[in-house]
C-alpha cells in the first residue's frame, strides 16, 4: 500500500473537469495551498467545490475563482472575497451557502455513511425551503442531506506514510471531517513522516480515510487579519 | 445619552456567570470579552475550532494557524481545547454553549432575527449564526437600537431574510435592556439620560413597561 506521492502536480493528476471538491481550510487557515495552485496550473474547470469560505481575492479559492475555473460554491461565509461577490451578484457562479454547523454536519455524515439528519439550524428562514420538517423534543428541525466528492482536499500538521493526520491548533477546522467524506482524499501536509514515528494516541484522522498524501512546499500560510495586543 | 459600543458591551458582560461557556459574534460582542469580571470563570468558544480563546497575540507573535472566528489572530490559555468543526457545532447544536452574543439587523418582538443578508446588495453568508441561534440556550443581541437612518431595529416583523424564528431572548441596545417575553418586548432598563418616551418612539414594536424603569448600573 503506497499512499505517497511525489507532489501536488501527481496527486491531483487524475482530477478532471465538472468534478466534486472538497477544500478544507477556514478562511485562509489550514487550507491546501500546494494542490489549489496546482489545480490553477493543471486549468481544470468548472468545479463543484464544497469550502467553508471561497478565499480572498488573490490567495487561496480566490486564486479559482478569478480563472473562472468553479461553476459552484457550496460554503457558508464568503464575505472576504469581492470578486466572488461580482460572480454571486451578477448569476455567473452558483452558490449554496448552508449554516456553518449543518455544512460541517454534511460532510461529516457524508464521511460516516449516514445519508441524511435533522437539525433545527435554519428553520422558518430560506435555508429550509423545500426541506422536510419534523418535530422532536418540541422543537422543529429540517432534513439535510450528507455531501460527498470525487476528491476531499486536506492540509494537515503532521502525517504519516500510512496517512495518519494530526492538526495544528484551528487549522483543523473542516480538514477532518472532509477527509472523511472524499471518495479520494488527498492530504498534504507540514512533516511527513514514516510509519511508526507519530503516536497512536494523538492520531486525530486514523489514515483508512486518505488515500495520497505528500509533504508541501513553501506554505505562505498568510493571515487575514493580524491582530496583536 | 446613548451608550457607546464598549458600553453595551460592558453591560452584556453584566449577563455573564460563573463557568459559563460562551460564543461571542464579530463586532461589538467580541468585545464583551473585555469586560468578563475579575475572578470570573468564563470560558469563550470559537466556531472554528476553539475552546478557551487568549488574548491577542503580542507584536510578531502572530500565527496563522491560530485565529478566531472573525479571522483574527488570537492565543489560547491553559486548558483549551483544539478540535475539528464538526466538533464545534455538535457543542453548539448539543445545547453545551451557555450563551451566545451575536449582533442584529432586525429583532422582532417574538424573538426573530435578520442578520446575514441584504437581498442585492450584500450576501456574505450566513457563517454559523443560524446554527447558533437555533441552539444556544440564551441569546442575546447586542446591537444599536434604530439603524443609520433612524428607522427601529426593533419591530413587529422582519423585513430582511431571517437568521432564526423565536430564538432572541435579550436585547442589549444604546438606550436600553429589553427582555423577549411571550407577550412581546418588555423594558428593563434604560441607558442613563435616555427617557422611556425616547426608547418608546425609538421601538417599532410595543413594549410593556412595569413601574419605574431603572437606569442601567456600571
Amino acid at each position: 500500500m503506497n499512499k505517497v506521492v511525489k507532489d501536488a502536480m501527481e496527486a491531483i493528476i487524475d482530477l478532471k473537469d465538472d468534478q466534486t471538491l472538497m477544500l478544507g481550510g477556514f478562511g485562509l487557515s489550514g487550507i491546501p495551498e500546494n494542490c489549489i495552485s496546482a489545480m490553477v496550473k493543471k486549468e481544470v474547470k468548472g468545479l463543484t467545490c464544497i469550502s467553508n469560505n471561497a478565499g480572498v481575492d488573490d490567495f487561496g479559492l480566490g486564486l479559482l475563482l478569478k480563472k473562472h475555473q468553479i461553476k459552484k460554491m457550496i460554503s457558508s461565509y464568503v464575505g472576504e472575497n469581492k470578486e466572488f461577490e461580482r460572480q454571486m451578484l451578477s448569476g455567473e457562479l452558483e452558490v449554496e451557502l448552508n449554516p456553518q454547523g449543518t455544512l460541517a454536519e454534511r460532510i461529516r455524515a457524508g464521511g460516516a455513511g449516514i445519508p441524511a439528519f435533522f437539525v433545527p439550524a435554519g428553520y422558518g428562514t430560506e435555508v429550509a425551503e423545500g426541506k422536510e420538517v419534523r418535530e422532536y423534543n418540541g422543537k422543529p428541525h429540517i432534513l439535510e442531506e450528507a455531501l460527498t466528492a470525487d476528491f476531499a482536499i486536506v492540509k494537515a500538521w503532521k502525517g504519516d506514510k500510512a496517512g495518519n493526520l494530526i492538526f495544528r491548533h484551528t487549522a483543523n477546522n473542516f480538514n477532518q471531517p472532509m477527509a472523511m467524506a472524499g471518495k479520494i482524499t488527498i492530504a498534504e501536509v507540514d512533516e511527513l513522516v514514516e510509519v511508526g514515528e507519530l503516536d497512536p494516541n494523538q492520531i486525530h484522522l486514523p489514515g483508512v480515510f486518505v488515500q495520497r498524501i505528500f509533504q508541501g512546499v513553501d506554505y505562505e500560510k498568510r493571515i487575514e487579519f493580524e491582530t496583536t495586543r | 445619552m446613548a451608550l457607546d459600543k464598549t458600553q453595551i458591551a460592558q453591560r452584556i458582560a453584566q449577563e455573564l456567570q460563573d463557568g459559563y461557556y460562551v460564543n461571542l459574534g464579530i463586532g461589538i460582542p467580541t468585545l464583551v470579552a473585555n469586560y468578563i469580571p475579575q475572578g470570573m470563570d468564563v470560558v469563550l468558544q470559537s466556531e472554528n475550532g476553539l475552546l478557551g480563546i487568549g488574548p491577542f497575540p503580542e507584536k510578531g507573535k502572530a500565527d496563522a494557524d491560530l485565529i478566531n472566528a472573525g479571522k483574527q489572530t488570537v492565543t489560547y490559555l491553559p486548558g483549551s481545547a483544539f478540535f475539528d468543526s464538526s466538533l464545534s457545532f455538535a457543542m453548539i447544536r448539543g445545547g453545551h454553549i451557555d450563551l451566545t452574543v451575536l449582533g442584529a439587523f432586525e429583532v422582532t418582538e417574538n424573538g426573530d432575527i435578520s442578520s446575514w443578508k441584504i437581498p442585492g446588495k450584500m450576501v456574505k453568508g450566513m457563517g454559523g449564526a443560524m446554527d447558533l441561534v437555533a441552539a444556544a440556550k440564551n441569546i442575546i443581541v447586542a446591537t444599536t437600537h434604530t439603524d443609520r437612518d433612524g428607522n427601529p431595529k426593533l419591530k413587529k416583523k422582519c423585513d430582511l431574510p431571517l437568521t432564526g424564528v423565536n430564538c432572541v431572548k435579550k436585547i442589549v441596545s444604546d438606550m436600553a435592556v429589553i427582555e423577549v417575553t411571550d407577550k412581546g418586548f418588555k423594558l428593563l432598563e434604560r441607558a442613563p439620560g435616555v427617557s422611556v418616551e425616547e426608547i418608546i418612539n425609538a421601538t417599532g414594536a410595543p413594549l410593556i413597561i412595569e413601574g419605574d424603569i431603572p437606569e442601567m448600573k456600571f
